[in-house]
């Protein structure tokens, strides 16, 4: 059923905003195809109209398809948090003459998403105020998702043409001290990975700083259209590989929605524990790091304790720590271990213990408050301005959360409930965070109660799933469909769809796109902590530098996933 | 009196030193992607690479002098890893950690450096996806008998030498 368009499309120019209906038309999702003249003013309504309010910039990417006339595609996907609809707009552009208007004025979000854009496809956006490349270094050519460039294809960056950032502020004249610019990283402890922050400093205080990324672009989207559906889900892992068992949920979904099939009860049910079991690992690692930045090392070891013990049970599972690779489209990798349930049970022991000693060590530790009650603060309506999601966004007192506002898997079958704060600043990422660790063990409890459920870990086709090794060997049939699997992949009918999973750090979408041939055409990730990282200089201008550390372990800033 | 190859004492000395360096080492991590959180975890209370005097963790690279690299490489943070490598004070050695770093791993790519070799020199090659702690581990101890033999070698070749000079 189509939804009732907005009033104000009446006074747009006919044809301006067209709606995809009927055959061909995505069906995951209302997509509208709108001219680029009209963009920005579209845009506009879509965010300020009453009827629309399309407050939060999901994200803004490209897309090549040679043979068409209008060669050039820029994506955009919007979702209205009081509504909870999601629209998708396509912008059509000639290969001649790839250029259309910036949003940044409706969503400051659009900030990064349009350099992405620019740098992976070429596309111009008329009146970004600093269109330049962001994930590809200084020294390269060419635009790398186009479909004409080579994936094998390197270019060489020497020292002489890294960029060097001139950062300027207005002079407040009151000012004792010299003014000072000074670099953060891309080597730097504290900078967990690799991101620079280029900052210029008034005696302590950060005037103005910017941020350079791009230090661990692994072309993790280029990289999934030279190969099958299956085996796109390794590089999955390594995006967010804090919690790689949720970003291969995440993948998984959306494909299995492309195909239109249904996964048992038993890989569900595992699924949604071991996405909870990832999170809490994320959320660790979030927490830890940012209290290592502060000095306390000690929770450090608290808390990885926790991790080693969940790396126990996948690892029961998969054979690996960390990289799980566990899901499979259309279930699991293998089933379940024997002492599954018992194994869940003794960690929702072990753990609780490990998260109270830390908040004791830290809820009302007088250094700790010190350094993070009012830092990087930020208010929720900014938040949703820069396209924030997850912990960080109801840390600032916006309860969305994709689990709730659209269930999947069991989560709207148990019982449990958004933690929210509203405080928006490093202590209260800090809080949510552990709140949503004794959540997600709740989630848990409820779930193991309920025991396994029977049947078969991965869906029974063989055109989707791999038949069992035994029948491999012994049947005909199934050796063939094992060695058609294996060489040609799933084939997966043409269309579109955007899967999306509650990531760790905020909404993981993942939106394939298949032309029917073994391989995706594109997968591209909507990865939730660009957004949020795109608005640190904000978040830390008037800050002193001490600052920038204790905020960057908070916003939970995963190289991997940031830059694919 | 001319003393003929190295005295009693340096060589002792030589060999103390190399005793006292394999057995504490002062890494410098270079973690920039996935195996930086098992290299995490090979220095977290589980695995705790203490044991085999790795105790200090410098992040400075004028303090250390084993380079871990562990995760991919990028040509964008190739000259960063090779200033820092540059940095660092002799003697010096380097484990590449990981597929990635080894060879690029899965990433045949087209902004991923194909091995770290490519610009700097590495010592051993911890191979996995990510290595798992025990592998990062076994890596490391490789090291401490590379320093072993290296010295060892080293010597001999001076002694070899010597008496040529003198002749």
């Amino acid at each position: 059923m189509p939804p009732e368009l907005p009033s104000f499309l009446a006074r747009f120019p006919a044809g301006s905003v067209v709606p995809q209906t009927g055959a061909g038309a995505p069906v995951d999702q209302e997509t509208w195809v709108v001219r680029r003249e009209v963009l920005l003013d579209l845009c506009r309504e879509l965010h300020a109209s009453r009827e629309t309010r399309f407050d939060l910039l999901l994200e803004i990417f490209g897309m090549d398809y040679p043979e068409r006339e209008q060669r050039f595609e820029a994506v955009y996907h919007l979702y209205s948090i009081p509504n909870g609809r999601r629209l998708r707009l396509k912008v059509p552009l000639a290969a001649s003459d790839p250029t259309l208007p910036s949003v940044i004025p409706v969503w400051k979000a659009a900030d990064w998403f349009e350099r992405e854009a620019f740098d992976m496809f070429g596309l111009v956006f008329d009146g970004h105020p600093n269109l330049r490349r962001i994930l590809t270094h200084e020294a390269f050519q060419g635009h790398a998702l186009r479909k004409d460039y080579d994936a094998a294809k390197r270019w060489i960056l020497t020292e002489d043409k890294i960029w060097q950032p001139r950062l300027e502020a207005p002079e407040r004249g009151d000012s004792m001290f010299e003014r000072m610019t000074i670099n953060l990283g891309p080597s730097h402890p504290a900078t967990h990975g690799t991101f620079r922050i280029v900052a210029l400093v008034d005696g302590e205080e950060i005037v103005a700083s910017e941020i350079e990324i791009g230090y661990l672009h692994r072309c993790m989207e280029k990289m999934s259209e030279t190969h099958t559906w299956q085996q796109v889900i390794p590089y999955t892992d390594r995006l967010n590989y804090c919690s790689s068992f949720i970003n291969n949920v995440g993948y998984c979904r959306s494909v299995e929605q492309l195909l239109g099939i249904e996964v048992p009860p038993r890989a569900v049910w595992a699924r949604t524990i071991l996405s909870e079991f990832s999170r809490i690992m994320d959320h660790v690692v979030a927490n830890g790091s940012t209290l290592v930045d502060c000095g306390a090392l000690t929770n450090f070891w608290y808390f990885y304790q926790c991790r080693e013990e969940i790396y126990g049970l996948l690892e029961s599972l998969c054979g690996a720590r960390l990289t799980v690779s566990a899901c499979r489209i259309g279930g699991l990798l293998a089933d379940l271990p024997p002492d599954f349930v018992e194994r869940s049970r003794r960690l929702l022991e072990t753990i609780p213990p490990l998260i109270s000693d830390v908040e004791t060590l830290i809820d009302k530790n007088r250094i700790f408050l010190d350094r993070a009650v009012g830092v990087a603060a930020i208010n929720g309506e900014e938040a949703v301005n820069w396209g924030y999601t997850g912990p960080c966004l109801r840390a600032s007192g916006v309860g969305l959360d994709a689990r709730k506002a659209h269930p999947y898997d069991l989560y709207d079958t148990v019982e449990w409930e958004v933690p929210v704060l509203r405080g928006g600043d490093v202590y209260d990422r800090y809080r949510l965070r552990m709140l949503e660790i004794r959540q997600s063990l709740s989630i848990i409890r409820q779930l193991l109660d309920r025991g396994v459920p029977e049947g078969p870990f991965v869906i029974d086709d063989p055109h989707v799933a791999l038949p069992p090794k035994d029948a491999c060997y012994n049947q005909m049939e199934s050796m063939i469909y094992h060695f058609k699997l294996i060489m040609d992949g799933i084939q997966v009918p043409p269309g579109e769809n955007y899967g999306f999973v509650e990531g760790a750090n905020g909404e993981l979408g993942f939106y394939c796109v298949s032309d029917g041939s073994g391989k995706p055409y594109r997968v591209r990730v909507r990865p939730p902590c660009f957004p949020i990282f795109s608005s640190f200089p904000t978040l830390i201008r008037g800050h002193g530098v001490s600052d920038v550390v204790a905020t960057l372990g908070g916003l939970n800033v995963i190289a991997g996933e940031l830059e694919r | 009196m001319e003393v003929q190859g190295e005295s009693w004492l340096t060589t002792k000395l030589d060999a103390f030193a190399d005793w006292a360096q394999k057995n504490s080492f002062w890494p410098l991590p270079f973690g920039t992607a996935c195996c930086a959180i098992e290299f995490m975890s090979t220095v977290s209370s589980h695995y705790d690479m203490a044991r085999f005097g790795y105790e200090v963790v410098r992040f400075s690279p004028r303090q250390s002098d084993l380079m871990i690299v562990a995760g991919t490489i990028t040509d964008k943070m190739a000259p960063v890893l090779k200033k820092i490598y540059d940095q660092m004070p002799d003697p010096k050695w380097v484990v590449s950690m990981g597929a990635c770093a080894c060879s690029g791993g899965f990433y045949r790519a087209y902004h991923v450096m194909q091995g770290i070799d490519e610009i700097i020199p590495v010592d051993v090659y911890v191979p996995g996806c990510p290595p798992s702690p025990e592998g990062l581990m076994y890596g490391i101890l490789q090291v401490k008998e590379k320093v072993d033999r290296d010295r060892r070698a080293l010597r001999r070749s001076k002694k070899n030498r010597k008496p040529k000079h003198a002749a």
